[in-house]
């Protein structure tokens, strides 16, 4: 630990919910430039909340969150991403009436687009499959080919930093392999990747460090390797987490 | 009946529902960026004919001076509606603000009516009063600049929506608002464009009938639910059904006149309401239910 990498995101004591019901209850994590850090828990632990926080689709009840030293604290999410942030949303909502190449074109709404072909270039590079499927509508595309359309349309903001909400939710073993390929080319190239998993095995393995959740707040935190060694972490992955005596 | 006469109803279907379109778009483009029924729409209308006979009579401007003035001003109008009171109510509730649309509906029409009197105010035709003979049917030459000008109203939309940034974003929104706010749309500007738009189009049919029919304070709500009933058959979100829909209310009124009577013209469109609503509530171009992505 000779220097200390640039803090990218920096969340401090974030509290968000739905009306009366909280959600997320006091996290703090942080992200460095250049890391993969993946977010592992539970169904219904808070996880996208917390990404939706992020973003601003969801306005936060207490806490900062800081995003390249500028505060990004209930900032609406078209000015997050023109702050520098892309979302890879759970469900991945993309515009399905709309074509693949619309879809991508959108991606890069928020900024100048002159230089949009570039990036379709770089996009279709990582994702071959986009190009040929290009004028279709993405509702006609398959389960793996929307995720892949929803990470490129991300990338088409040219973020600084990219959240990504489950891209393994209900894809099957190859598709799910070639996505996370994307990421580690993607983290390669540089680019700080904040994930949001409920596969912690796979996600672990392909990260740098992470963070469990657990009923809306932050049960560990540590480096990759050692969270995938850890004995509690493997009772979570396998749902054995719990605990009958505490009450939240 | 010869054909003739029915070509001379068709042509008159084809007005009407020129007219019918131009409103019905206005309903369909703030339904696709808000999921709401502006119920304020006839009163675009009404303030297209009115501000226009204003500028023209009131101010002595040029027929299409005044028009133009009384298209842009009706345009703006819809913007500071949109500012003043879709705007506030944050979280968007479509009950609320369908119930915000009525109130401003009348709001408008009061307001028209004190400015501009309770009375009928006239403008005159667009290029005079000839009319041409087509296959033995008289068409009025106003009745070509109804035509032509929502031709040309619906080909710059057309354009707009399906060619620019601007309308690739607003199609955005109408599909999921919350994946356009990802994308980095700012999606409140989308709505405040669509009330632009809306308002500009209900007054540009305002302004192209008055010559015909002359308006008054209180024309928008008849014309208001022509036009929702036309955006409904259509299929609502949908500019194209907007206009189809818009044109087949016409010609349907025109039939009803020609075979059964003029009595009933006006409950054409309640009764195509109704129908749509209970055989095919997604419209005749609507999809039966979104598909889920």
């Amino acid at each position: 630990m000779s220097y200390e990498p640039r803090i990218v995101l920096s969340v401090e004591g974030v509290h968000a919910g739905y009306g009366h019901v909280s959600v997320v209850r006091g996290i703090d994590l942080r992200v460095a430039e250049g890391e993969l850090v993946t977010l592992i828990g539970a169904n219904g632990a808070g996880k996208s909340t917390l990404l939706k926080t992020i973003v601003g689709l969801v306005s936060p009840t207490a806490g900062t969150i800081h995003f390249l030293e500028q505060d990004i604290t209930r900032m609406r999410p078209d000015r997050a991403v023109r702050a520098g942030l892309a979302l890879v949303p759970e469900g991945r909502m993309l515009f399905g009436p709309m074509t693949v190449e619309e879809n991508l074109e959108l991606g890069a709404h928020a900024r100048d687009r002159s230089d949009s072909a570039e990036d379709l270039k770089r996009v279709f590079d990582l994702f071959p499959v986009l190009q040929e499927r290009r004028s279709q509508t993405a509702a006609t595309l398959s389960g793996g080919e929307q995720q892949m359309l929803a990470v490129a349309r991300a990338l088409m903001a040219r973020p600084r930093l990219l959240l990504l909400d489950e891209p393994s939710l209900g894809l099957a073993p190859k598709v799910i392999k070639e996505i996370f390929a994307a990421l580690d080319r993607l983290k390669a190239e540089g680019l700080t990747i904040l994930l949001v998993e409920q596969d912690a095995r796979l996600a672990l393995k392909h990260a740098d460090r992470g963070y469990v959740m657990r009923t809306g707040s932050i049960a560990l935190a540590g480096n990759a390797a050692d969270l995938l060694a850890d004995d509690d972490v493997r009772l979570i992955y396998l749902g054995a987490w719990h605990g009958e005596g505490e009450s939240s | 009946m010869g054909a003739t006469e029915l070509l001379q109803f068709a042509l008159a279907g084809l007005k009407n529902g020129s007219i019918y379109a131009l409103v019905a778009l206005g309903f369909t483009l703030v339904y696709a960026a808000t999921g709401v029924i502006n119920f304020a729409q006839g009163e675009f209308y009404m303030l297209g004919g009115m501000l226009s006979v204003w500028a023209y009579a009131g101010l002595g401007l040029p027929l299409p001076l005044a028009g133009l003035v009384g298209v842009v001003s009706t345009a703006a109008i819809g913007v500071i509606f949109e500012l003043l009171a879709i705007r506030q109510r944050k979280d968007g509730d479509p009950l609320a603000l369908i119930i915000i649309t009525v109130g401003g509906s009348m709001v408008l029409s009061s307001m028209a009516r004190h400015l501009f009197g309770p009375n009928e105010r006239p403008l005159p035709l667009f290029s005079g009063g000839g009319s041409v003979s087509v296959f033995g049917a008289v068409l009025e030459v106003q009745t070509i600049w109804i035509i032509g000008m929502t031709a040309i109203a619906v080909a710059c939309l057309w354009y707009l929506y399906n060619r620019t940034g601007l309308g690739r974003a607003m199609r955005a929104c109408a599909v999921n608002r919350d994946a356009a706010r990802i994308v980095g749309i700012d999606t409140r500007l989308m709505v405040t464009v669509s009330f632009l738009l809306a308002a500009g189009l209900g007054a540009l049919a305002g302004l192209a009938v008055t010559p015909l029919t002359q308006t008054a304070f209180d024309v928008g709500p008849t014309v208001g639910i022509k036009g929702f009933a036309a955006a409904i058959l259509g299929g609502l979100g949908n500019p194209i059904a907007a206009v189809v829909g818009g044109l087949v209310l016409g010609m349907l009124e025109s039939v009803s006149i020609a075979f059964i009577s003029s009595t009933y013209k006006d409950a054409i469109a309640l009764v195509v309401l109704l129908a749509v609503l209970f055989v095919r509530p997604q419209g005749l171009l609507g999809r039966s239910r979104r598909e889920k992505v």
